[in-house]
């Protein structure tokens, strides 16, 4: 299957500091982008062919480097005042599970920082070998290429720096000068393309997402005997939900997504999804370009004018909601046109949280007394965002929506969960198959954790909240003798346990039209 | 040893400038640097005394560094715990002794050994744990041992040999009249002295060129150091605002 071996799990629930193998993870990068995608994002195209370096590459690199660290103080702090201590050397799960030390996060930021050293301190200026100050080559963009997409940007190494330095701050402003000299990543590039293009990731257009959503409408009133809605472009709906675009068919996203339908309709509110800003998902953020990632969240400014909502809530998506949560005031704000009651915007979780408080909710735990589950905290959620109004209300507001709708919770050991949670292996644009042996060993501390609570404690599934989470779980844990049903999505959990008591949805039947095909566009 | 006393009046005088204009013009650099992005590490203070209360533990205690890793943070704490002391200490040859410092200097004393030790265990750690060894430059090991050279020779004064005090006193009292052109304010002619104040001196110069900013830098880290509300209180840099105002898309098609 594979030409690289696949970490053993022990089923301790915690994985040794492998000791450093250099070069384990030397290559050549995800596939780079053609210029048709870069010229989308405004990036140059004068490159001769797919990985060669446009003309001048070591002064435009050098150029925008230096643009960047005027633009950003997390860069130029950061790349000043590591004093290589080494207390991040051993929290990286692809250092953890790969042994390439360039994967060690000081080791990662340190490839962009030598060079910085060179060019714009005076003791790498003068006394280059003294401090490790490399001159750019093309060996080092190449470098640079491969290694800026083995971070997945989870920050887990900023919790334990003593200065904060956060490498995925690094690797996003490597991503954007790779971006400058002709190396940007296709699979990030294209999907930002089709969001600009078509509204979405996955590139489905408005007819498909109606017929999609009609489906499961059909679905769901078979299931059910209750037409919940699942409306797309609802004028005058007072909610618009704005969920990452894998929520439309992949699994176990979809059964989310009828759980959202689910609260929505039994609380008796009225939503709707848009077609233009039918993504919750924002690679802009992956790639380190504000302008990109300001483009893509105006698009959910746009829909909430035009479709004259008074809400935004997001969907289940872990970079999503660190773009929704921390970034999306900034980028497309301000929201002064909406309910300042809310919060904007609000997750979903802190929604159904909210309404499971209230008791409007009819519960049946028992529906999910097949399962015994732990939680996956996502990266981006746990250290880049924040539900509720208080600091950890993002760790506690999944978990009680889980402990209220199922009977049988465990958490993993505590050293892989909340702030100090390890990434899935696919985040931060890696999510490509391109990427497969990264992604393989970059779940194993996620993966040794789990195996633990499934020993020790009987756990079955774990509940995810994020798209990428779990697509790279149901793709990748089978490769450690899981299987895929057992991921499961947080609003699956309410939906197979929510008792549906409002027999018509406030929202208007949907039209009935002629043709009632009902097909599977993904 | 006039000579020696002038140069090294001299020297203190440069190395005090170079610090502190060094280390103005990065603060001044970090200070203008836009944080275009609300990016707190979470969980994060909701409020800015909760910052500053963050900032303190982080500052003080090394409370990351702590959840990280204990041994280094023993050496890490260790050696600047200890540094401050031995700073506390010599403020007695720039200030008259109040009734704190004097009671502060048997701690200055042997916090000097405590130092040279946490150092050691920093040293030890970048030949002993293979990740740190990777990572580790020359700068790295000679840092060390600049600090080292320091401790040891201060050491030696204290527990050794001891320097004329008084000497040194005069000498640093004089710094701002250029008394070290005359003799009564000249260094004593004790090269375990001479070490020392040389290689303070070249700890000083290299302070704003080196990894040493960590020490201003951490003040400016966002992540550590904003605010988490980014849905209650808008955050926009210039730059970014002048997109919004012009209605453009990139930074390249704005009007300077």
């Amino acid at each position: 299957m594979a030409d690289y071996e696949i970490p053993k799990l022990t089923g301790e629930g915690y994985t040794e500091v492998p000791a450093v193998k250099e070069d384990t993870m030397k290559g050549s990068g995800p596939f780079i982008a053609k210029a048709d995608f870069q010229k989308a994002m405004g990036f140059p195209t004068d490159f001769a062919a797919v990985g060669e370096l446009v003309p001048n590459w070591k002064e435009r690199a050098l150029e925008k480097m230096a643009d960047l660290k005027g633009r950003y103080r997390s860069l130029q702090v950061y790349l000043d005042i590591c004093v290589k201590c080494g207390a991040c050397t051993d929290k990286c799960h692809y250092f953890i599970g790969t042994s390439d030390p360039k994967n060690m996060p000081v080791a990662r930021q340190d490839l962009l920082r030598k060079v910085y050293r060179r060019y714009f301190t005076f003791a790498g200026k003068y006394f280059p070998k003294l401090v490790g100050a490399v001159d750019l080559t093309e060996d080092v963009i190449k470098d640079w290429y491969n290694y800026y997409h083995q971070c997945s940007q989870c920050r887990r190494c900023s919790v334990f720096c003593p200065y904060g330095i956060d490498t995925a701050e690094i690797s996003m402003a490597a991503r954007e000068i790779l971006d400058h000299v002709g190396y940007g990543s296709k699979y990030n590039n294209e999907i930002i393309g089709k969001v600009f293009k078509i509204g979405n990731n996955l590139g489905l257009p408005g007819m498909a997402l109606a017929d999609t959503l009609e489906g499961l409408e059909e679905d769901v009133e078979a299931d059910t005997g209750i037409a919940v809605r699942y409306p797309l472009d609802l004028e005058g709906a007072e909610i618009l939900l704005v969920t990452p675009s894998a929520d439309f068919f992949a699994e176990p996203h979809i059964d989310g997504l009828i759980g959202y339908g689910k609260v929505f309709h039994e609380t008796g509110v009225t939503w709707t999804f848009s077609s233009h800003a039918s993504e919750a998902a924002n690679f802009g953020m992956f790639v380190g370009s504000y302008e990109n990632m300001r483009r893509v969240s105006l698009r959910v400014r746009e829909a909430a004018i035009k479709l004259k909502v008074k809400r935004i809530v997001f969907g289940e998506c872990g970079h999503a909601w660190r773009v929704a949560y921390s970034f999306l005031n900034t980028l497309a704000g301000p929201f002064d046109f909406l309910d300042q009651r809310y919060p904007i915007p609000q997750h979903i979780l802190e929604y159904t949280w909210g309404e499971l408080q209230k008791g409007t909710l009819k519960i049946d735990k028992t529906e999910n007394d097949d399962k015994v589950l732990t939680f996956h905290d996502s990266c981006n959620v746990a250290r880049g965002s924040r539900m509720g109004d208080y600091p950890g209300g993002q760790f506690d507001i999944p978990r009680n929506v889980i402990k209220a709708v199922c009977n049988h919770f465990v958490d993993m050991p505590a050293d892989t969960i909340h702030d100090a949670t390890f990434c899935c292996g696919g985040g931060g644009g890696l999510l490509t198959d391109d990427l497969m042996e990264l992604r393989v060993k970059g779940i194993q501390p996620r993966a040794e954790a789990l195996r633990h609570v499934s020993l020790h404690n009987g756990v079955t599934h774990m509940a995810a909240i994020c798209a990428i989470c779990k697509s790279q779980f149901t793709k990748v844990l089978p490769y450690y003798g899981f299987t895929m049903d057992q991921i499961v999505s947080v609003h699956q959990l309410v939906s197979n346990a929510i008792i549906l008591q409002r027999q018509e949805s406030v929202i208007p039947p949907r039209p009935k039209d002629d043709d009632e095909d009902e097909d599977d566009d993904a | 040893m006039t000579f020696v006393s002038i140069l090294y009046g001299l020297l203190f005088w440069a190395a005090t400038l170079i610090l502190v204009i060094g280390v103005g013009m990065k603060i001044r650099q970090y200070w203008n640097t836009p944080a275009p992005l609300k990016i707190p590490t979470t969980p994060a203070p909701v409020t800015q005394g909760g910052v500053v209360w963050r900032m303190f533990k982080e500052v003080v205690f090394f409370q990351s560094l702590f959840r990280s890793n204990k041994v280094l943070w023993l050496f890490a704490f260790l050696f600047h715990i200890s540094l401050w002391l031995v700073l506390i200490r010599h403020t007695r040859y720039f200030m008259e002794m109040g009734s704190i410092l004097t009671f502060m200097q048997p701690f200055g004393r042997y916090a000097g050994i405590t130092m040279v030790l946490g150092l050691a265990g920093l040293w030890a750690r970048r030949f002993l744990v293979d990740r740190v060894r990777y990572i580790s430059a020359p700068s790295d090991h000679l840092m060390l041992a600049l600090l080292i050279g320091i401790g040891m020779s201060g050491l030696m004064m204290s527990f050794v040999s001891h320097a004329d005090v008084t000497q040194v006193k005069a000498f640093f009292g004089g710094m701002l009249t250029f008394g070290f052109f005359g003799a009564e304010g000249a260094l004593p002619a004790d090269p375990i002295v001479l070490v020392h104040l040389l290689l303070v001196a070249i700890l000083m110069i290299i302070f704003p060129i080196s990894k040493l900013l960590h020490a201003p830098g951490v003040f400016f880290s966002p992540t550590r150091n904003q605010v988490d509300n980014p849905r209650e209180k808008r955050h926009i840099s210039p730059w970014a605002l002048e997109l919004e105002r012009q209605g453009k898309t990139f930074l390249s098609e704005l009007n300077k």
